[in-house]
C-alpha cells in the first residue's frame, strides 16, 4: 500500500484521472468480454474522438488564461462547409483546401480575438454570439446541405500510416512510431531525473521512476500492438498523429516558452501579470486565435471523416471540449490546467462513451452517465485539493515525456490569508 | 491583571500541512479582558494559531485542546467559533469593496424578519455601530470609497455586531498609517474598558510595547515564552531577543553612501485621475536619483507616492498629462510596462496579493516572472535555470519554505514578500521602486531587507523606498521627498531629517510649508 501512495504521488485517493482511466478501460475490458482493447475498436475510439482532443488542447489553454470558448463547434463547421465547397467548386487540391481552412480558422480568430482581447467583451457572449454566427455561416454558404469532399481530403480524418519494408506481419510504421516513443519517454524522463538531482532538487526513489517508466513504456507497447495487428489496411489513423504532434507542440509551448508561462500569468492573476510586463491583450488574443485555428482543423478532420459537411456537424462539441478539459484538471477561475491532463480527461469521456455503446447502452443514458462522471471527476479534484495535495493529473505529469513542471498548480482551498472570499461566503451561507 | 480569571488556553495545539509543522505543541493562555500580543518572525504560525482558533481550520485538522471560557470547543468552522463569541479580523481585509459600510457590517449577520431584510433596523444598529468605533461617515457610502483606517473600523464594527469577547485582530496596523494606527489602539483599549478581551499580532513592535498587557512569543512553530509587559518591564529588544532568539544590535546595517551621478530623473510629472478627469494625482512633480542612492518618499496615506510611482513605470496608473522622464540624462519614453522593465525600472508594489502575485504560482516561477527572457534559451525557458535561480534568492532572502516547488499561496505574509522582491531584483534593475517594501515583515526579516536595498544601492543601483513608516525611511534613505496631495512638498537630506520636519512637510501645501 505504501509503495502504491509513493508511486502515484502521496496518497491512495490521489489515483486521479489516469488511474480512472486505466480502471475505466480494464472494466470495460470485462464487462464487453474484451471488445474493449481490439485494435478496430481501439483505432475507432481514436478515430471518433481526434477532433474533440484537438479542440480539448485549444480550450484548455483558452481556460487557463481564464476564458472559455463556445463557438468552436460552430467555427469548425463553418470552416468544414467552406472548404468543402471550394474544394468542389474551383478544385483545389487538399493540401491547398486544408491550408484554406487553417486561414479562414486564423481569421475568425482574429474577430474573436479583437472583441475579448481589445475591446474587452468577455469571451462569454463573444463566443456565445460566435456560435449563432458561424452556424449560420455555415447554413447560409451551404444553404443547409451536405457537401461530399474528395477521396484524398479524407485521408486527414481517415487515413492511416502506409505499409511499407518487409512484410513482418505487422504494420513497419506503427512499430517505429511506438519505439521512438517509448524510447524518447525513457529518454526525457531519466535526463529530467538526472537534472533535477544535480540541481539538488527533490527526486521520486529510484524504484518510483523505474517502476512508472515501465508502466508507461507497457502502456505504450500494447498500444503499438493494437495499432499494428487490425484489420488489413488499418494502422495507426492520421488523426492520431495529427494529435500527437499537436500534443508535443502545445505541451512544450504552455510549460516551456515565455508565451505558455504568459498564459498561466495572466490566468492567474492578470494585474500581477500586467505589472510584470506581462501584455495581457495579446496574450489573450492569441488564445482566441488559436482556438479559432484548431477548431477549424478539428472541422476538416471531421469532414475528412465523414466524406462530407454538413448543416449539424460540430454540434455540441464545446461542451465535449470542455469537459475534457475539466475533467482534466482545470479551474473555472483561470490559471490551472494542463494540455496532457486535459487530453486524458478526453479519453475518460470517450472510453466511457465507446464502452457503453459497445454495451448497447441508449443515448439518452449514456448522456446522463456522462453528466455524473464530470461532476464526480470534477468533485474529486476539489476534494483533494482540499486536502491540500496536488492533483494526480499533475503529479504524474510531470514526468511524462520530459514535459514537467506546471503540472504541480493545484488550489489549495485554505491559502493563507488570501481566503477572505470563502470567508466571507462562509458567513454568509 | 495577574489574578484574572483565564478565558482562553490552547493547550499543547498542533497543526500540519503537507510537508510542512506549522505548529508543533504551542500553548497560549489569555486572561479575560486583557490585550494579549503574539509575536513571532514571519512564517512562525501566528496567523495559524488564530485560525485554529477560530475555526478556519477546522476541529479535527490539529491536535490539542481549545479551551474557551472553561470548556473544551471544537469548533467546526468559523461560524462555530463566532458564535462562541470569537471574532477574527484576517490579516488582509475581508470586505466587499463595492458594497456599502452598513451592509458590509451585516454581511452574514442580516437583521431580518422571515428571510427579508429590515433595513431600518439596521440602518439604526449601524449608525451606532459606527459610532462606537468612531466613524462619522453616511452608512450607505461604499467601502471602497474609504480609506484603509477606516476600513479596519468598519471590519471592528462588523465584529462588534457579532457580539465580541474575544477579538483576533491579525496586523490590523499593517497597512495603516501611524495617525491611523494610534487611533486604532486607542478604539482597542476602549474595548478593554468593555470587557472585550483581544488578541493582537503585530510586526510593529512599539505598538506591542505600548498596548499588550502580555505577548506569548512563537519561533518555528514552538510557543517559546509568554511575558507579562509591566512585570517583566518589556520593551522592544526584548521581544526582539525572544523572537529572534538572540539580541540584535542594531535595526539597520551599516552602509556607506557611494553616491555618483543622477542616475534617473523626472520632470513636470503630471498626472490625472483614471477616472476622475478634473483630478490630479501628480502635480508637476520634479525629482531625481543618483546612482547608489537610496531616496525615501514620504507622506500620508493616499498622497500620491503609490500612483506617482506606478505613472512613472510604464503608466499603469492614471491618465498621463505631461511630464518627462530621463535615464542617464537621455529622455526615455515609458508608455507601458515592458518598456519601463526594459528602460530599467523595476516596482515592487505595495498591494502583494492583488498586484504583485499570482497565488496559483511557485515559487520558482514567480521569481522568474518578470524577467523570463533571462533563463530562455531561444523558444524554450531553461526550467533548470529557474530553479537555481529562485533556489539562490530563497537561500540569500532567507525566505522559509521547503522549496521553490512550494505555492506562494502558502507561504506566511512576509514570506511572500520576499519572493516578490526576488522577482524583482532578478530583473537586475537600474532603479528599483519599492512600495511599502517591509509591510507586515518582521524586525529580523526587515533587518535582511535594508541589507538587500543598501547593497543594490552599493552596486551603484538607485532605489526609491515609498513607506509609511518614517523611522524606517529615516534609517535607511540617503535623501527624502515629502508629498502632500499629489505634489511634492519638500525635500531633505539624511541629516537633516527628522520625524518633525518630514510630518510638517507630509501635511501641508508647499507654501506654507515655506511660509
Ligand atoms: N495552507 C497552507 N499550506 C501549507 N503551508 C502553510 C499553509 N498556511 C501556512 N503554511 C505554513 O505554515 C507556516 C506558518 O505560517 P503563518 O501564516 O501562520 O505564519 P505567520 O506567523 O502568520 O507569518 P507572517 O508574520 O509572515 O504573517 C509557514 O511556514 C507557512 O508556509
Ligand atoms: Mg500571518
Amino acid at each position: 500500500m505504501d509503495a502504491l501512495k509513493k508511486l502515484f504521488g502521496g496518497n491512495t485517493r490521489q489515483f486521479g484521472m489516469i488511474f480512472a482511466l486505466v480502471a475505466l478501460i480494464v472494466l470495460f475490458q470485462i464487462l464487453t468480454g474484451g471488445l474493449t482493447l481490439t485494435p478496430d475498436n481501439v483505432i475507432n475510439l481514436f478515430n471518433g474522438n481526434s477532433y474533440i482532443l484537438i479542440l480539448a488542447i485549444g480550450m484548455v489553454l483558452v481556460i487557463i488564461a481564464g476564458h472559455i470558448d463556445l463557438s468552436v463547434g460552430s467555427v469548425a463547421a463553418s470552416v468544414g462547409i467552406i472548404v468543402a465547397i471550394t474544394m468542389r467548386d474551383w478544385h483545389l487540391p487538399s493540401g491547398v483546401g486544408i491550408l484554406l481552412g487553417l486561414i479562414i480558422g486564423a481569421v475568425i480568430g482574429v474577430w474573436q480575438g479583437f472583441w475579448v482581447a481589445y475591446v474587452g467583451i468577455p469571451a462569454f457572449i463573444v463566443t456565445l454570439a460566435g456560435m449563432l454566427l458561424f452556424r449560420g455561416l455555415n447554413q447560409f454558404i451551404g444553404q443547409s446541405n451536405t457537401v461530399p469532399v474528395p477521396k484524398d481530403f479524407t485521408y486527414i480524418g481517415a487515413g492511416y500510416l502506409p505499409e511499407i519494408g518487409p512484410d513482418t506481419g505487422y504494420n513497419n510504421l506503427t512499430l517505429l512510431l511506438g519505439l521512438i516513443g517509448a524510447a524518447a519517454v525513457v529518454y526525457f524522463q531519466l535526463r529530467a531525473r538526472r537534472e533535477a538531482k544535480a540541481l539538488g532538487a527533490e527526486v521520486p526513489d529510484q524504484w518510483v521512476t523505474v517502476t512508472r517508466l515501465v508502466l508507461i513504456v507497457a502502456a505504450i507497447l500494447y498500444a503499438t500492438y493494437l495499432f499494428a495487428t487490425g484489420r488489413p489496411g488499418t494502422s495507426f489513423p492520421i488523426p492520431g498523429i495529427i494529435l500527437g504532434v499537436l500534443v508535443l507542440i502545445y505541451g512544450f509551448v504552455s510549460s516551456k516558452t515565455i508565451i505558455g508561462r504568459h498564459i498561466y500569468a495572466v490566468g492567474g492573476n492578470r494585474h500581477a501579470a500586467e505589472l510584470s510586463g506581462v501584455q495581457s491583450k495579446k496574450v489573450n488574443f492569441l488564445v482566441m486565435m488559436n482556438m479559432a485555428v484548431l477548431a477549424a482543423l478539428a472541422g476538416m478532420v471531421f469532414v475528412g471523416r465523414s466524406t462530407a459537411s454538413g448543416p449539424f456537424d460540430g454540434t455540441g462539441w464545446e461542451l465535449d471540449a470542455i469537459a475534457a478539459v475539466f475533467i482534466g484538471g482545470a479551474a473555472v477561475t483561470g490559471g490551472v490546467g494542463t494540455v496532457i491532463g486535459s487530453i486524458v480527461g478526453g479519453l475518460v469521456m470517450a472510453v466511457l462513451n465507446n464502452g457503453l455503446q459497445l454495451l448497447g447502452v441508449g443515448a439518452d443514458l449514456t448522456q446522463m452517465i456522462k453528466g455524473i462522471v464530470l461532476l464526480l471527476a470534477v468533485a474529486f479534484d476539489v476534494y483533494s485539493k482540499i486536502q491540500g495535495r496536488p492533483s494526480i493529473v499533475g503529479l504524474l505529469m510531470r514526468g511524462i515525456g520530459g514535459n514537467g513542471g506546471n503540472g504541480n498548480r493545484g488550489v489549495p482551498a485554505q491559502p493563507d490569508e488570501t481566503t477572505k472570499t470563502t470567508e466571507v461566503l462562509a458567513r454568509e451561507s | 491583571m495577574a489574578d484574572q480569571p483565564v478565558i482562553l488556553q490552547m493547550q499543547s495545539i498542533t497543526k500540519e500541512f503537507p510537508g510542512v509543522k506549522a505548529l508543533s505543541n504551542v500553548s497560549l493562555s489569555v486572561k479575560a479582558g486583557e490585550i494579549h500580543a503574539i509575536c513571532g518572525e514571519n512564517g512562525a504560525g501566528k496567523s495559524t494559531l488564530m485560525k485554529v482558533l477560530s475555526g478556519v481550520y477546522p476541529h479535527g485538522s490539529y491536535s490539542g485542546d481549545i479551551v474557551y471560557q472553561g470548556e473544551i470547543q471544537e469548533f467546526k468552522d468559523i461560524r462555530a467559533s463566532e458564535h462562541a463569541g470569537i471574532v477574527i479580523i484576517h490579516q488582509e481585509l475581508a470586505l466587499i469593496p463595492e458594497l456599502s459600510i452598513m451592509e458590509n457590517i451585516f454581511l452574514g449577520n442580516e437583521p431580518a424578519k422571515r428571510g427579508v431584510i429590515d433595513w431600518k433596523e439596521a440602518r439604526r444598529r449601524s449608525i451606532d455601530l459606527m459610532a462606537r468605533v468612531g466613524l462619522s461617515e453616511d452608512p450607505d457610502t461604499p467601502v471602497k470609497d474609504i480609506g484603509v483606517g477606516k476600513q479596519q473600523l468598519v471590519e471592528i464594527a462588523k465584529a462588534l455586531n457579532k457580539s465580541v469577547r474575544l477579538l483576533i485582530l491579525d496586523e490590523p496596523t499593517a497597512a495603516l498609517n501611524e495617525s491611523d494606527s494610534q487611533h486604532l489602539l486607542d478604539l482597542i483599549r476602549g474595548l478593554k474598558g468593555r470587557g472585550i478581551t483581544s488578541i493582537i499580532i503585530s510586526h510593529k513592535l512599539n505598538e506591542i510595547e505600548q498596548i499588550a498587557d502580555s505577548i506569548t512569543i512563537i519561533r518555528d512553530g514552538k510557543s517559546i515564552e509568554t511575558l507579562d509587559v509591566k512585570a517583566d518591564g518589556v520593551d522592544e529588544d526584548r521581544i526582539i531577543k525572544g523572537m529572534v532568539g538572540r539580541a540584535l544590535e542594531s535595526r539597520f546595517p551599516d552602509h556607506t553612501p557611494k553616491i555618483g551621478e543622477v542616475l534617473f530623473e523626472a520632470r513636470n510629472w503630471t498626472v490625472q485621475h483614471p477616472t476622475v478627469p478634473d483630478r490630479l494625482v501628480c502635480k508637476h512633480s520634479d525629482f531625481f536619483v543618483r546612482k547608489g542612492e537610496i531616496v525615501g518618499f514620504a507622506g500620508l496615506m493616499g498622497a500620491g507616492r503609490t500612483e506617482l510611482a506606478r505613472s512613472i513605470f510604464g503608466h499603469s496608473y492614471g491618465k498621463f498629462l505631461e511630464g518627462q522622464t530621463f535615464m542617464h540624462g537621455r529622455e526615455v519614453k515609458m508608455h507601458t510596462v515592458p518598456q519601463a522593465i526594459d528602460a530599467g525600472l523595476g516596482y515592487v508594489t505595495e498591494d502583494r496579493k492583488t498586484l504583485g502575485l499570482n497565488l496559483l504560482d511557485d515559487i520558482k516561477s514567480t521569481t522568474v516572472a518578470a524577467a523570463l527572457k533571462k533563463i530562455t534559451k531561444g523558444l524554450v525557458v531553461d526550467m533548470n535555470r529557474e530553479y537555481q535561480v529562485a533556489e539562490e534568492y530563497r537561500r540569500s532572502l532567507r525566505t522559509k519554505a521547503p522549496n521553490v516547488d512550494e505555492g506562494v499561496s502558502k507561504l506566511s505574509g512576509g514570506n511572500q514578500q520576499k519572493v516578490v522582491l526576488a522577482k524583482w531584483m532578478f530583473t537586475d534593475p537600474e532603479l528599483l521602486i519599492l512600495d511599502e517594501p517591509t509591510r507586515g515583515i518582521d524586525v529580523g526579516a526587515k533587518y535582511e531587507i535594508y541589507g538587500i536595498i543598501q547593497r543594490l544601492a552599493s552596486q551603484g543601483k538607485g532605489v526609491i523606498v515609498i513607506s509609511s513608516e518614517l523611522p524606517e525611511l529615516l534609517g535607511l534613505s540617503d535623501r527624502i521627498y515629502t508629498i502632500f496631495e499629489g505634489a511634492i512638498t519638500g525635500v531633505l537630506d539624511k541629516d537633516e531629517a527628522t520625524q518633525e520636519n518630514l510630518m510638517k512637510l507630509m501635511t501641508q501645501a508647499r507654501k506654507n510649508a515655506a511660509a
